[in-house]
């Protein structure tokens, strides 16, 4: 690929500007994207960085400015378009045949055909570009069966199958392990010394500094500054993205409440046929309490189950003094107990909704009459709940699907708070959002603990889940193997403890997994 | 030009999204345009009264049909319970009591709904296949309770409904009025309302938020039920006549006056009144071609090719932004 001329921008960038109906998401664009580069495009959510990798993606129309693919001005701009010019996306949300097989999907649109009709061969084509990837699916394997950060890396294989040579890639590694993640970056470094350009777009700001060579740094829908990431540090990235200095730090958590105090959520001998085997956990009024596990070890399961979105086979559950009987989303919205799911957009959200009706969707009884709704107390309540939460755009009546992904987990969390609830289980509740949200779901976390709730986290990222609970409960294999005091340990001894039970096979890479979440700023 | 370019779009997708929005108004204010202009027989009281008066079956069942479709959900059996109204209507009217067997319609279709409701939560059945099912069973029943034969029945106590009048306007138009007024009160202003909008746009959200979604979607196939007997009684008592056959083929009429209207088939998103506007634009070409006196084959064709332009219209533009 040395006949591409290096002084040729592979994609330029010129007064690019795009607004989703009165919101301006970019304002006058102006990037390049050098031949056979890694380019990192880093910025809280909002701040525009996954809308500009969806415009030179072709994914959306710019209201005004020009894009210039190697020195070629683009007109009419669509996927279609911008994959025969050679630039591959690959989606935050996957975009994936659930019904298919793992191959199927990869060669979608480029089977091996003649004349309309296959003609075979995908299964040792597929083996040939596994071997460059080295993720080892297997490419009959159905992808609505498989978890997503596989599916994730089907979404990569589809790009590299493409040849692709600028492949744009938005939070590539935010569901992979650190083992997968650096696969992935051996990829990309592969693909890069092919001449590929890779435009970048991550919360993780370890991997910007490690794999990039250059990097741009998205404010408030526009650019900071572009700058090679050898002139750059992580406090000098996180600044640049908060637009004043910051320290990457997690507020302090209230005192523990006494042990005699009496749980509020006491799990027994619970199990279920989502994978659950006969756990058993409390929770006290005012503590946090963290789920610390690898993926796949059953805390969502767990989360859901005592919410009663899962059906258990065995154990019981107790609520306050009451033995929680047959439980049931319904049942546990109405005494206090609630669930913010980690996948907002499909679990957590209406999106063909506003904010108002999504805010109050669970509490629609105690806000109506006759079972009318009482409009006014709900723009009311609702309003003082997106500005408790810093919701921005900060109107009821905005259309969520508009919204970023942080403003999106903090209507989700608002959703929760109209009425307050006694005992919160949030699985995963920074996902995905930018540093200011996170803090912002962090200092919620902390605040109704100290009102008197009981708080269950689940995180993927060690260090959080560490920072902010009491007490933690170690999950493997559907199991608790363990309990720790996370002021009192370290996150090493936690590694280990998870390492130690689960040491066959491939335990060893989903460790690094958390060591690489825990590494994680954003 | 890239100055100008941002100014351009902005009006064309303002346009497109007024399109969207208002499509189905435009088009029937355009053809009532045409329609004046060509002929004088068309813009009477008495024409537009008469349009309103033959389409308020139609429009009763697509009233709430439209919070079926919003909650996600799909009816095949609204012209099948339409007929067993019929002909229960018409078989307790002559045998038993004409004003029971008023009442009976809309009730009976309120039992035939709750039915499609039960199975359809129960069973975990698509709605379309569930009801694809019931509507044969359903036309089963009619053509049992009739014997396979017409019921005429000629009494005034059964008729007023369908042929009554309060001065100018019919009885039953001034019962679509109240029916499709309840119904977009029921969807905008009620806690069952919004969670019929939650149920359709996110289903497991809604069942994480605690709505218990079977008994809303029970709901919606029962009131659409009731609406279909409702309906069914009106038209026997018309055509003073109970006919196992009554209301064949509505139950598409129904779901393409809710689409026509701008109602995602999707779920989620839709109106009462634009179903209402569905109905008077599928009306208002029916009487366009009656009183042009043009060959009935064109009829279906012309409606074909206005439901693909409002269904593409509202398509255009919502893969992309």
């Amino acid at each position: 690929m040395n006949a591409t001329d290096l002084s040729v921008p592979a994609v330029r960038l010129s007064g690019i500007v795009k607004s989703f109906g009165a919101t301006a998401v970019l304002r006058d664009i102006n990037l390049v994207f050098r031949p056979g580069e890694i380019h990192a495009l880093i910025g809280e959510n909002g701040a525009g960085k996954s809308t500009v990798g969806k415009i030179i993606g072709g994914y959306y129309t710019a209201d005004a400015g020009v894009i210039e693919i190697f020195g070629d001005r683009v007109g009419n701009w669509s996927p279609r378009q911008a994959l025969q010019r050679g630039i591959a996306m690959i989606h935050q949300e996957l975009q994936l045949v659930p019904a298919r097989s793992v191959a199927e999907n990869v060669f979608l649109g480029i089977e091996r055909n003649a004349g309309g009709f296959l003609s075979g061969g995908e299964t040792e084509r597929f083996h040939v570009l596994d071997e460059r990837c080295g993720f080892g699916l297997d490419p009959n394997s159905i992808v609505g069966d498989l978890r997503i950060a596989e599916r994730q890396k089907v979404e990569v294989m589809r790009a590299i199958a493409r040849d692709a040579r600028v492949i744009i890639m938005d939070e590539p590694t935010s569901s992979l392990t650190a083992d997968e993640a650096d696969r992935l970056h051996a990829v990309i470094k592969r693909l890069k010394t092919d001449g590929a350009t890779i435009v970048y777009v991550t919360h993780f700001l370890d991997h910007v500094l490690a794999y990039a060579d250059r990097v741009t740094i998205m404010r408030d829908s526009a650019v900071v500054r572009s700058a090679d990431i050898t002139r750059e540090t992580k406090q000098s990235l996180v600044e640049a993205m908060l637009g004043e200095p910051a320290e990457i730090a997690f507020p302090a958590i209230p005192a523990p409440p006494n042990p005699e105090v009496p749980p509020l959520l006491a799990v027994e001998h619970l199990s279920s046929n989502t994978g659950l085997d006969d756990i058993s956990l409390i929770v006290r009024p005012g503590e946090i309490v963290g789920l610390i596990g690898l993926v796949g070890s059953g805390r969502t399961e767990l989360a859901r189950a005592i919410f009663g979105a899962d059906k258990l086979t065995a154990g019981s559950i107790r609520v306050g003094e009451e033995v929680y009987e047959a439980p049931s989303p319904a049942r546990s919205v109405a005494r206090g107990l609630v669930l913010v799911p980690e996948d907002r957009r499909k679990q957590g959200l209406v999106m063909t909704q506003r904010v108002r009706e999504n805010v109050a969707l669970p509490h629609l009884a105690a806000g109506s009459r006759f079972g009318f709704v009482r409009e006014g107390l709900e723009r009311m309540r609702v309003g003082a709940l997106i500005k408790h939460f810093d919701v921005h755009p900060a109107t009821v009546d905005g259309a969520v699907i508009n919204y970023s992904g942080g403003n999106q987990q903090k209507v989700l969390l608002s959703k929760w708070m109209y009425a307050p609830p006694r005992m919160i289980l949030l699985d995963e509740p920074s996902r995905g959002v930018d540093i200011g949200a996170r803090r912002r779901i962090h200092d919620f976390i902390v605040e109704a603990a100290a009102g008197g709730a009981g708080v269950l986290l689940i995180s993927s990222e060690l260090e959080e889940v560490m920072a902010l609970s009491h007490r933690g409960y170690l999950m493997s294999e559907g199991r608790i193997i363990g309990e720790v005091v996370p002021a009192a340990t370290d996150i090493a001894d936690v590694l280990f403890r998870l390492f130690h039970v689960a040491a066959r096979e491939a335990a060893v890479e989903q460790i690094g997994g958390q060591s690489a979440g825990a590494g994680a700023v954003a | 030009m890239s100055i100008v370019m941002p100014i351009r779009r902005t009006d064309a997708q303002a346009i497109l999204g007024f399109l969207r929005t208002y499509g189905v108004l435009i088009i029937i204010v355009l053809l009532m345009a045409f329609m004046t202009a060509v002929s004088d027989a068309f813009l009477t009281p008495r024409n537009l009264l008469n349009i309103l008066n033959q389409s308020t079956p139609l429009a009763l069942i697509a009233t709430a049909l439209t919070l079926v479709i919003i909650g996600g959900g799909f009816d095949l059996s609204t012209g099948a319970i339409f007929g067993v109204a019929a002909v229960s209507a018409a078989w307790l009217a002559v045998n038993v009591d004409p004003t029971l067997g008023l009442l009976a319609g809309p009730l009976v279709g309120l039992g035939l709904g709750l039915v499609n409701g039960l199975i359809i939560t129960g069973f975990r059945v698509h709605s379309f296949l569930a009801t694809l099912a019931t509507s044969l069973v359903f036309r089963g029943i009619a053509i049992l309770i009739s014997g396979g034969f017409l019921i005429p029945v000629r009494m005034p106590e059964f008729e007023w409904i369908g042929r009554g009048r309060i001065g100018m306007v019919n009885i039953a138009v001034v019962i679509l009025v109240i029916f499709a007024a309840a119904m977009m009160i029921l969807l905008n202003r009620t806690t069952f309302g919004r969670r019929v909008y939650a149920i359709g746009g996110n289903e497991e959200a809604a069942v994480l938020s605690g709505v218990r979604i079977n008994a809303v979607k029970i709901g919606t196939f029962a009131l659409t039920g009731f609406a279909a007997g409702l309906a069914g009684v009106i038209a026997t008592s018309r055509i003073s006549m109970g006919q196992p056959q009554a209301g064949e083929g509505v139950e598409l009429e129904a779901i393409a006056a809710v689409i026509l209207g701008g109602t995602s088939i999707y779920g989620g998103q839709g109106a009462v009144w634009r179903s209402v506007a569905g109905v008077l634009l599928l009306a208002l070409i029916g009487n366009a071609f009656n009183i042009l006196n043009v060959n009935p084959f064109f009829k279906d064709l012309t409606t074909g090719l206005i439901i693909v332009i409002a269904v593409a219209l509202s398509a255009i533009g919502k893969g992309r932004r």
